[in-house]
């Protein structure tokens, strides 16, 4: 049997080609200069090897040229690949506006996937191509992350924060899923698989009717829990709660005890469910009390989900609530 | 040329006193570098043997050879003892310690006492960290991550935090010693710009050790603080912020790997000349482009995070200074280049490592190109390329320069010549095996096999196995120089004075040189490396 010995990775997403038209100047452009330094040691080493007769040289010949031509040609070529890769990583790290959401928590040592729509998955995440999809990651304990190598695509999953990647799958198939951060014993096996679908697949896939019962989707399950757990005795449709109400709250900009605002995103309103202490509603008491340990991750983003779909002309498409934001932090809508 | 006679009667320093007392109180800066070379010669064995167990476990995608555990404890150990107890102090405190009085013109360091203190603060660093590996090992990384190192891991972490702590201090007062030591010491009409440029990289190294080491020494105090007292400064569950620990620590780490390189690239530029019987070329622009590395590399840190979360903004600014700093790395080298140009060329094991350097060093420059560009480094950050990289930058470098320094002085530190030819075999062996073990490496991580993964998917077998067969080599060439060495230092040829017929202050005295160096302060009226003087005819001495 002759043994697998791959070279290269396969492109599978928008970007992996742009990303290896990079990799393939620089490795030229590697190859030029090691060459180069290569061969002229080596033809040095030839010609001038020690012999009897002794070689005399001007001293300091052509130095000063010599000098700045190899400061200055270097620092060209240097800021032609910075601006290449500067311009390539905008594009990493700006997702567009009407990418697919879902989510992905790391948690030692599996990923655990949640789609807005309800289905839930672990180590594997199912997505269309020809879509960009957003994954918004988010760690349990340690710091994990993301890494789908045939998409050219890494981003840490950083435990007390949202960060987040996008990529768009470009041909059905599965493909790697690693942890590309050490995160203790079996880190090597926090391994999974995206599964990349036709559009018709993954929204069949999607709605779960190949399992039967449809799933609860993510904001269905944050209201359930939002009535579990006791939240909507103080948060309440209109102001009469104890807590402000919730409703148009996600995106807007809230203005807080000590007289400055925030955008209520959903590193906010992640915050005030852990944390509620630290940021308070102007106008309200600080009596809320923390759901530190009482909720995990995953249900954090039930919640946020939940919130994100109170309001009151009829539901807003979730995609929508990041262009939300800015809007609403003009307009300066308080909660 | 015959041995001086009277080098193997005159006193000096190694036989001037016997007996182990006599040693550990020395106060002698070069009794205090051979202390050194010996203690960090454990810990690179310590180290190597942990990467043989790293790259045997390899051989199998499964990883049959050890537990999930025990192998992240071996890369943890392989990277703690070789990069804290190995590299950082290697060029400096066992050639830098040896050299830089003697290339000066001087009778010892300025602080004799300190610099023993240092090494007794490295041994003490040492055996803590010794102590935490064998009573259950740590499994964090060399990097300590949080909030992992202060919350995930049950392993000896503090222990292990603690004895790189106190480690550090002996690096900070052995680059005061160097500091104050270069700026007073220097013999009458040694001007700045006459110095060897071996002393300029230990300048800009130790201005590294002194800004740079006591912020790695607060960093994993507050680690060992946040672990033992659930004071919260980097765990998230504290109300930390893990994201501060990785810009603490690169703040000192990645100016740590200029405290490899720098030093290596100071032993290449002597070595360079003597091996070409010509003047270096652009002296000046070489000893600039050591401090502007050194001050550069204070600004790049945040290189190693851009996949971290850290904004946008803040990774496009040190993307553009992580390219600028490339730049005075590539002026060496096509200085380096030129210097041989019209040469009269020696292949003598030093050289044969001085060459080995430029083209490892070269690679290794060229690839840290790939990781400072933004788009790209997204998809091989944290993975095998990262490793490759680094190690032909570590090892391809500084190391080659640790071995070719220790080849070049050896008849001055030992008074004895290693076997030249052995030598000469045994250099080719490292640069072979070294290619065959990371070259793989860059073509796997590309692939996107991520670093520290035990077991891998069966695709990667290949490449894996290349590189452990590669590794063995390299295992194998190391040992030549450790065995050749220890038997020269009996059974050597007795070494002249200056067995190269190099220029430099430190041939001008005995080999070894008497305890207090210079029987009379030497006087210099020329620039270094006046090898055009010296008569082409002339052999060298070599066993």
């Amino acid at each position: 049997m002759i043994p697998e010995l791959p070279l290269f990775p396969e492109q599978a997403s928008t970007m992996a080609g742009p990303v290896d038209q990079l990799y393939f100047f620089l490795i030229a452009l590697s190859a030029f200069f090691s060459l180069l330094v290569a061969g002229l040691i080596i033809a040095f080493s030839i010609r001038y090897r020690r012999r009897r007769v002794r070689l005399e040289r001007p001293e300091d010949f052509g130095m000063l040229q010599l000098e700045i031509g190899w400061t200055v040609l270097p620092f060209v070529l240097s800021m032609v690949i910075f601006y290449w890769g500067a311009m390539l990583f905008i594009d990493l790290r700006r997702p567009p506006a009407d990418s697919l959401e879902v989510f992905a928590v790391g948690k030692r040592w599996m990923w655990k996937m949640q789609h807005l729509e309800g289905r839930r998955e672990i180590n594997e995440l199912h997505v269309p191509i020809g879509q960009p999809v957003k994954v918004t990651l988010t760690s349990e304990d340690v710091i994990h992350s993301f890494f789908v190598p045939a998409f050219r695509v890494k981003q840490d999953a950083v435990p007390g924060r949202y960060t987040d990647l996008w990529f768009e799958a470009t041909k059905p198939g599965r493909y790697h899923l690693f942890c590309a951060e050490f995160c203790g014993s079996q880190h090597a096996r926090m391994i999974g698989q995206v599964i990349a679908m036709e559009p018709a697949d993954f929204q069949a896939w999607l709605s779960g009717t190949e399992r039967g019962a449809a799933p609860v989707s993510m904001a269905e399950a944050g209201k359930r829990l939002f009535t579990d757990l006791g939240c909507v005795t103080c948060h309440q449709t209109d102001d009469s709660g104890r807590g402000p109400s919730l409703v148009n709250v996600a995106g807007s900009a809230v203005e807080l005890s000590d007289g400055s605002s925030v955008v209520a995103d959903s590193a906010y309103l992640r915050e005030s469910i852990l944390r509620p202490q630290q940021r308070v509603t102007a106008g309200y008491q600080p009596i809320m009390p923390t759901y530190q340990g009482l909720v995990g991750e995953d249900q954090v983003l039930e919640l946020i989900a939940y919130i994100e779909s109170l309001r009151d002309r009829g539901s807003t498409p979730l995609g929508e609530v990041t262009q939300r934001k800015t809007e609403a932090a003009t307009e300066g809508t308080a909660g | 040329m015959t041995p001086d006679p009277s080098s193997r009667t005159a006193v000096n320093y190694l036989n001037v006193d016997y007996g182990v007392r006599s040693w550990l109180l020395t106060k002698d800066h070069k009794r205090i570098g051979f202390l050194y070379l010996v203690s960090i010669t454990v810990m690179f064995a310590i180290g190597g043997l942990a990467a043989l167990a790293i790259r045997l476990d390899l051989l199998t995608p499964a990883g049959d050879l050890m537990g999930d555990d025990t192998y992240n404890k071996m890369f943890t150990m392989h990277g703690v003892a070789m990069v804290f107890f190995f590299l950082v102090p290697s060029i400096p405190a066992v050639l830098g310690n040896f050299l830089i009085p003697l290339m000066i013109g001087a009778r010892d360091l300025a602080f004799p006492r300190l610099n023993l203190a240092s090494w007794y603060i490295f041994i003490l660093g040492g055996g803590i960290t010794l102590y935490a590996v064998l009573t259950g090992g740590v499994d964090t990384g060399w990097t300590f991550y949080t909030p992992y190192s202060t919350e995930g891991s049950n392993t000896n972490v503090t222990s292990a935090a603690l004895g790189v702590f106190v480690s550090g201090f002996s690096s900070i007062l052995t680059g005061l010693n160097f500091l104050v030591t270069i700026h007073r010491m220097r013999a009458p009409g040694l001007r700045w710009l006459r110095l060897p440029l071996f002393v300029w990289a230990q300048y800009a190294t130790s201005i590294i050790f002194i800004l740079g080491t006591p912020v790695i020494a607060i960093t994993v105090l507050l680690v060992a603080v946040e672990r033992s007292l659930d004071i919260g400064i980097f765990d998230p569950a504290l109300g930390g912020d893990p994201i501060l620990f990785q810009h603490l620590f690169w703040f000192y780490s990645h100016p740590a790997v200029y405290i490899m390189i720098l030093p290596a690239m100071g032993v290449v530029s002597e070595i360079i000349p003597c091996f070409t019987r010509n003047k270096i070329f652009g002296y000046k622009f070489i000893a600039v482009s050591s401090l502007a590395i050194a001050l550069l590399g204070f600004l790049v840190w945040g290189h190693h995070m851009f996949v971290s979360g850290q904004s946008v903004n803040a990774s496009l600014i040190f993307s553009f200074l992580s390219f600028a700093v490339a730049i005075p790395s590539a002026v060496k080298v096509f200085n380096w280049t030129a210097t041989l140009y019209k040469g009269s060329i020696g292949f003598e094991a030093p050289m044969l490592y001085a060459l080995g350097f430029i083209g490892l060093f070269t690679i290794g420059g060229l690839t840290g190109l790939f990781l400072a560009s933004l788009g790209l480094d997204v998809h091989v950050h944290d993975t095998y390329f990262v490793v490759a990289h680094f190690h032909y930058i570590m090892v391809g470098g500084a190391v080659m320069g640790y071995l070719g320094g220790l080849h070049f002085w050896w008849p001055k530190i030992s008074g004895k010549l290693y076997p030249e030819w052995l030598a000469r075999v045994s250099a080719v062996i490292i640069f072979l095996g070294f290619n065959l073990t990371f070259f793989p490496q860059f073509v796997l991580g590309y692939l996107g096999m991520p670093r520290r993964y035990h077991v891998y998917p069966p695709e990667f077998q290949v490449l894996n196995v290349f590189s452990t067969a590669g590794a063995s080599i390299l295992g194998f060439g190391y040992l030549l120089p450790i065995v050749y060495f220890a038997w020269s230092m009996r059974y050597g040829k007795v070494a002249s004075a200056n067995p190269w017929n190099a220029a430099g202050l430190e041939w001008a005295t005995p080999s070894p040189p008497p305890p207090d160096n210079f029987a009379e302060t030497p006087v210099v009226e020329d620039d270094p490396y006046g090898y055009t003087r010296i008569d082409p005819g002339e052999e060298l001495q070599v066993a």
